[in-house]
């Protein structure tokens, strides 16, 4: 069953995607990319994602998977050999379950909250909300990480993903609002558990440069600002 | 087997606190209930639960675990008969697909359905009962969405087994027709007739009152806003 052909619909700017790739580069487990174009849904996802026809969806062999977080861990299950990206202990199980929640439902929300802003006193309150929830995942961090270099200890694992994914398009909120989120001084754990991940071999090549994705999010913005008409 | 300590937090109405019960009971897990009163939260409940004070929390030998399904699979885990979550990796992850989609969307349709005044409640039915209607394709062939036994799903949706006929009395909308949802409108007297189900469901007209309330609350929150 492990040995059935993996591919992978996606797109490169996407941190949901990444996270599905981050998670199969650590198994090390071979698969196609299958890169869509945005603006636009191919016929394989539409029939491989009905319900809500998004990407990431895993097509392992016959079998389908979509939303990211069950990609991460139906990834874990199946190629079970070497280390698991979840803790073994339960209940450090439970709390990176918890966080990784924590992140789609508030951490996400909040970052595109910034660029969702239509002006300078929303965008103000914004980027404050999301300086608030980062203070709460430095405080995460020594709770998960207990000392070590990631959230999930000595290696890269399910909450890192979880988190990790949105990095490039931090830096990106960063740059395009000349502000310092994660950073040496607010938040010291999360600025050098930022520069490990980026750094991992399973994450480097698929985290997006900042530039490129830089470039890419003026497209996309300019989007919310004039949203087409329904 | 060390002396075991479970404690849930919960509130006597919370469908959330109700997953991690069924998994408890189903399980077979002495546990003690803790009620607490979301209008005037317990230092303990604001401990264990820091980051959104909500219930359910388990405590475990003294340690808090929250968020209902992260519950749900906490219990699943520690607690290893009955499992509720099937072995196969593809069936976990259907099952847990189903689960998100149950909250993200099924729940979210229903509940903005509900606080729509009587004017808006048509597109409204239509988008809710669009949002079951995967739920009924699931169920083909089978009693619960677990299969024979109830299962992780059946414990994320269990709560339409108790909430719809409240909705149901309170707007007078039937979302789940029998006719048009023969499946799930069985499955819905199949769980909350279940035995160890049926013994914890809050009592019907209680909820109806405290959802009727709640309703009414919202909809004067929103006219002295506009």
């Amino acid at each position: 069953m492990a040995g059935d052909a993996v591919k992978l619909l996606g797109a490169w700017p996407s941190p949901f995607v990444m996270r599905a790739q981050i998670a199969l580069n650590l198994k090390s487990v071979g698969y196609e990319f299958l890169e869509e174009t945005l603006g636009t849904k191919s016929q394989l996802l539409l029939q491989s994602n009905p319900v809500h026809k998004k990407i990431p969806v895993l097509i392992h062999g016959d079998k389908l998977v979509c939303e990211s977080l069950i990609i991460v861990q139906y990834i874990d299950e199946v190629w079970s050999s070497g280390p698991g990206m979840l803790p073994s202990d339960l209940y450090d199980r439970a709390t990176a379950r918890f966080w990784a929640a924590y992140i789609d439902d508030k951490w996400f929300p909040s970052l595109i909250g910034i660029a969702k802003a239509q002006d300078d006193g929303a965008k103000k309150a914004a980027i404050e909300q999301v300086s608030e929830i980062l203070a709460v995942l430095e405080d995460a961090f020594t709770k998960c990480s207990k000392g070590k270099t990631f959230f999930g200890g000595d290696r890269v694992g399910y909450l890192d993903i979880a988190f990790g994914c949105f990095l490039g398009w931090l830096r990106v909120t960063e740059k395009m609002n000349g502000v310092e989120l994660i950073s040496r001084s607010k938040t010291p754990q999360l600025a050098q558990w930022a520069e490990r991940f980026c750094a991992d071999p399973a994450v480097k090549d698929v985290m997006p440069e900042t530039d490129k994705l830089a470039e890419f999010a003026k497209v996309l913005f300019a989007k919310f600002k004039n949203p087409p008409s329904q | 087997m060390a002396e075991e300590e479970v404690r849930l937090f919960r509130t006597w109405s919370s469908p959330f606190a109700l997953r991690a019960i069924w998994a408890l009971e189903l399980k077979g897990v002495p546990y003690e209930n803790i009620f607490e009163n979301l209008s005037s939260k317990s230092q303990l409940l604001l401990q264990y639960n820091p980051v959104h004070g909500k219930v359910p929390v388990l405590v475990h030998n003294g340690r808090a675990v929250c968020e209902s399904l992260v519950v749900v699979e906490y219990i699943d885990e520690t607690w290893t008969q009955n499992p509720l979550l099937p072995e196969d990796p593809l069936e976990r992850a259907t099952a847990r697909f189903w689960a998100k989609f149950g909250d993200d969307k099924v729940m979210q349709s229903i509940w903005d359905l509900v606080q729509k005044g009587r004017e808006e409640q048509e597109a409204g039915l239509a988008q809710a009962i669009e949002s079951l209607q995967p739920l009924e394709e699931i169920l083909k062939g089978k009693k619960f969405f677990g299969g024979e036994k109830i299962g992780f799903l059946d414990i994320a949706l269990g709560w339409l087994s108790n909430l719809v006929p409240v909705f149901h009395e309170i707007t007078g909308l039937k979302l789940i027709e029998e006719e048009r949802f023969p499946l799930l409108s069985a499955w819905m007297k199949d769980f909350s007739g279940f035995p160890t189900i049926r013994e914890t469901l809050p009592p019907h007209d209680k909820l109806v009152t405290k959802f009727r309330a709640q309703l009414e609350a919202l909809r004067a929150k929103s006219r002295s806003q506009q």
